[in-house]
């Protein structure tokens, strides 16, 4: 379980729990947290679970593979701190974690 | 003005398969999509990454899947309008007429929606006023390339699309390939091309680079891009192209008063019809109880509707329920009766 704080682009927080083994978008998507689409259902096909993860943490979670950083190039305003939701699965090790939307998702 | 049993909206697996579906109980359809080719996401997103939940095909790709599901309904010599996307659509006494954006008109007891995401539009720039150099320079796609003839032109992106394009642009224009990272995702060879024609001076590539805004009147004249440690520069240019791939979207389909839950169709489990007597949904875009995004579950949603769409159809006759292996009628249908 990790307590994980999305912050949608207009400022507004939420803070959730989310169950160890989901992934950062699923506990998003659950919680129905607005700026999160997942045209693709989790599948790292489409880049519309993209996120900002918070500077302090983007080393903590496990690294980026060559398919999401693929689908990154095609992402709304990527930048370095850039993941794709779907691909983070969530553990203990995540808690407290913040991460923030972008101003739309394509 | 074009009279059939069912429009079938999208030309993926489970809008082909369901012309068979629907071929086998009798019913003429018409295929739309918005694409210039049939396959949807199959064809458009992943023509050759293997496949290998598809009932009794160990393995296959997106393309060979689509191949299969074609010669699959070729009994029913099928009409696809492609490049066409569905706009509007209003109620003729028991049909729907359905208007497309090629000014089709398609008169119809049935609309199968098997839209998947929505229809592929492409991903364009997010600096603010891109939009408004749309056709001034800024494109997503190329249609005449002698435009470009002795031009300035910036490419951005790093897949397949924006690689060829500066490999063949280059031939006869000036060329600058944009990317945000080093690395591009587009075919190895194209990569080796590219860097081939930078060391020969023929392209310039610079990377890591994104657009950050775009200048000229009303034509372009000028884009400011943005590099590491916030590094500015401004490049004189005729055209813009972007290359991001294709994103789905819902499209005018929203506007036909059909119940939605998050871009997907909420249909019922016995007919996969929605809201609207004759407007059934199957595939990515319905939504139900324990639904699953597989093909394999748009197939079985597809033998459902099409059998619905036999009622209202055929309103006088009597549905029988028949299996291909046994049944002369069907065989027949089929093209394979002796």
């Amino acid at each position: 379980m990790a307590k994980i704080t999305y912050i949608e682009h207009n400022g507004k927080s939420h803070t959730v729990e989310v169950k160890n083994d989901l992934t950062v978008m699923e506990g998003a998507v659950e919680n129905n947290i607005p700026g999160i689409d997942a045209d693709c259902g989790g599948a790292c096909a489409c880049a519309t679970c993209h996120v900002y993860i918070d500077p302090e943490w983007f080393d903590k979670i496990p690294e980026i593979e060559s398919a999401e950083e693929d689908m990154l190039d095609v992402a709304f305003e990527p930048n370095k701190f850039s993941r794709l939701g779907c691909q983070i699965t969530v553990s203990d090790d995540l808690d407290g974690l913040v991460v923030k939307m972008p101003s739309k998702q394509a | 003005m074009i009279k059939t049993d069912v429009l079938v909206i999208g030309a993926g697996p489970v809008g082909v398969f369901v012309v068979q579906q629907l071929g086998l109980v009798g019913l003429k359809a018409e295929v739309v999509d918005n694409l210039d080719k049939i396959g949807g996401q199959c064809i458009e997103l992943y023509p050759d990454k293997p496949i290998y939940d598809i009932p009794a095909l160990p393995v296959c790709t997106g393309e060979s899947l689509t191949n299969n599901l074609l010669e699959q309904i070729k009994p029913f010599k099928t009409n696809f309008h492609l490049n066409e996307r569905v706009q509007g659509i209003s109620k003729e006494g028991n049909n729907w007429k359905i208007e497309t954006s090629g000014k089709k008109i398609f008169i119809s007891p049935n609309i199968i929606i098997a839209a998947g995401v929505g229809s592929f539009e492409p991903r364009k720039f997010s600096v603010q006023n891109a939009e408004k150099f749309e056709k001034h320079g800024v494109l997503y796609s190329v249609k005449d390339k002698n435009i470009f003839k002795n031009k300035k032109v910036c490419i951005f992106g790093g897949g397949d699309s924006a690689l060829d394009w500066a490999i063949e642009l280059s031939k006869f224009a000036d060329v600058t390939l944009l990317h945000r990272r080093n690395e591009f995702r587009g075919a190895e060879h194209s990569a080796t091309v590219a860097r081939q024609l930078e060391k020969e001076g023929k392209l310039k590539i610079k990377t890591p680079f994104q657009l950050e805004s775009i200048e000229g009147d009303k034509e372009v004249s000028s884009i400011t891009i943005k590099g590491e440690e916030e590094k500015i520069e401004k490049l004189e240019t005729d055209y813009v192209l972007g290359f991001f791939g294709l994103i789905m979207k819902l499209g005018p389909i929203v506007d036909w008063g059909l119940n939605l839950d998050n871009k997907t169709i909420p249909v019922n489990t016995e007919n996969f019809q929605t809201n609207k007597e004759g407007i059934f949904a199957i595939g990515d875009i319905c939504s139900y109880p324990g639904k699953l995004k597989l093909i394999l579950s748009g197939f079985h949603e597809g033998a459902l509707a099409a059998r619905a769409c036999f009622k209202l159809a055929r309103p006088n006759e009597k549905y029988r329920f028949e299996f291909t292996t046994t049944s002369k009628t069907l065989q027949g249908r089929l093209g394979v009766k002796k």
